[in-house]
């Protein structure tokens, strides 16, 4: 009861901010209508598939839950500045109820903000069938590890320091190695093989697998997502944890 | 009788005592003002008691439960409003309110009739549907020990209330503590010493972690042959320097 009340007012701390919004929602709909707009300035004959809907929107769903990170490492560390914490460390609240209530608001944001993505690439030629609602289930794993990105940085760093972590690189280096922006095969070489072990590339790939119904081959990109979802969210877990029961909170 | 008991309550961060064999005995109802220069080990006592840290030595009982043993009982009785004003920005002022009457076991029900309660106690019913981070410095400290307030505690921390409070603000936040008085034991730390004088029942001075005397106004005062409280505390708190 208590973890669904913190989450309660987190969703609302989230949801108030309207640059929050604008990040979360606004930005990959801008963001996916500016690629659409390239496309159709493709001539036919170039056969140049790069910037096509099918292929652009579930990258772009992916990035978009990189804001989570943000989000959530900003409002942790702005409630551990801030005090409003140690408040909450002083009642019955346990560390169970902080992580939900931190976790739990995000995870339903990813959720509306990947379908919102999908259901406006539909509008832009991406197939709405049942595989979309499969494809926003497909990265709830991502959003799980974008979370526990911004939950470590929210424990141990100002929201300054999580702002320029989680917003400007974290969010570069899901955006240049998922193969969001240019294709991974375009630039190759390096690039490609730090793609091929980052989670990034996998996470969009179980995404446009989910689209396009190729569900047996989802399993080998999904599992590498969540094995640095685990890791990560369960170092982030720990180092809360620690943060809370030392004299550091 | 006896709301809270320490014993020998020493906190070390490596070598640095913060706290050094801290016993003080606080009566029910009672206000008593800590004092001390910074790094006295005041919010570090605070800490201990409302268990954001647990000590390195010795004990504390509050209304019977230690503080070691039975820390989740203890939270459940006592509550803290912190240096900084510890509020959350974009919800309203009920919300704010409600959440921490939510987070104390309070149903909806009484959580909604509490925060009308304890807004119209502390004259914010005006502004219940109003974002706390447009509040005046001085409303978002009313505030904030109105949050401390609504879930009853038996105990209530206040930490540097009226740290960079204008002056009318602190005037109206002392009223309000003193409203207090009697029916909550308030342990209360503060720079002021006018503060002290207007609100404290007894004090406890402390330097470099040690309780170094305990007392009223006046018998602090006589104690040190001063006339103004503020010499009083220079003399004592000098003591050991």
């Amino acid at each position: 009861m208590r973890a669904y009340i913190f989450s309660k007012r987190n969703g609302k701390e989230i949801l108030r901010d309207p640059i929050n919004l604008f990040f979360g929602l606004g930005f990959p709909l801008i963001l996916m209508f500016l690629f659409s707009i390239i496309n159709t300035a493709i001539p036919p004959e170039a056969n140049n598939t790069m910037f096509e809907t099918k292929r652009i929107a579930p990258g772009i769903a992916m990035f978009g839950t990189v804001f989570l990170a943000l989000f959530s490492g900003t409002l942790l560390a702005k409630d551990r500045t801030s005090s409003f914490l140690m408040r909450l460390f002083s009642s019955p609240m346990r560390s169970f109820d902080f992580i939900m209530g931190y976790t739990l608001p995000m995870i339903l944001f990813a959720v509306v903000q990947s379908s919102i993505t999908l259901i406006a690439a539909s509008f832009i030629g991406l197939p709405l069938t049942i595989n979309t609602f499969l494809a926003v289930f497909v990265l709830v794993p991502i959003s799980i590890l974008f979370v526990g990105v911004g939950l470590l940085c929210g424990s141990i760093m100002n929201d300054k320091a999580v702002g320029g972590i989680c917003g400007a690189l974290l969010t570069n280096i899901a955006g240049w190695f998922s193969g969001t922006w240019i294709p991974i095969d375009l630039i190759g070489g390096g690039f490609r093989t730090v793609s091929h072990f980052l989670p990034f590339f996998h996470a969009a790939e179980t995404a446009r697998l989910a689209i396009e119904g190729k569900y047996v081959d989802i399993l080998p990109h999904l599992s590498i997502v969540l094995a640095y979802s685990l890791i990560v969210y369960g170092i982030a877990i720990f180092v809360f944890r620690y943060k809370m029961s030392s004299d550091r909170a | 009788m006896i709301a809270i008991q320490t014993v020998g309550l020493t906190k070390k961060y490596g070598k640095i005592t913060a706290v050094d064999n801290l016993n003080i005995s606080v009566n029910k109802g009672e206000l008593f003002a800590l004092l001390g220069l910074n790094g006295a080990g005041k919010t570090t006592t605070i800490k201990m008691l409302s268990c954001l840290t647990r000590p390195t030595g010795g004990d504390a009982i509050l209304l019977g439960d230690s503080i070691i043993s039975k820390p989740l009982s203890i939270k459940q009785k006592t509550n803290i409003s912190p240096q900084e004003t510890a509020i959350a920005p974009n919800l309203t002022i009920r919300e704010n309110l409600e959440l921490i009457a939510g987070i104390y076991g309070q149903d909806k029900k009484t959580a909604h009739q509490n925060s009308i309660c304890m807004a119209n106690r502390f004259e914010l019913d005006n502004l219940m549907t109003k974002k706390v981070k447009a509040l005046s410095g001085g409303l978002q400290r009313r505030l904030s020990i109105a949050m401390a307030l609504i879930s009853e505690p038996q105990i209530l921390f206040l930490d540097e209330p009226t740290l960079g409070l204008d002056v009318l603000a602190r005037r109206e936040l002392w009223s309000t503590i003193k409203s207090l008085k009697g029916k909550v034991t308030i342990i209360l730390t503060t720079h002021y010493m006018e503060e002290v004088e207007e609100l404290s029942d007894r004090i406890g001075i402390m330097s470099s972690g040690k309780l170094l005397a305990t007392g009223t106004v006046s018998e602090l005062m006589e104690q040190t042959n001063t006339n103004k409280f503020e010499d009083a505390f220079v003399i004592l708190a000098k003591g050991v320097r």
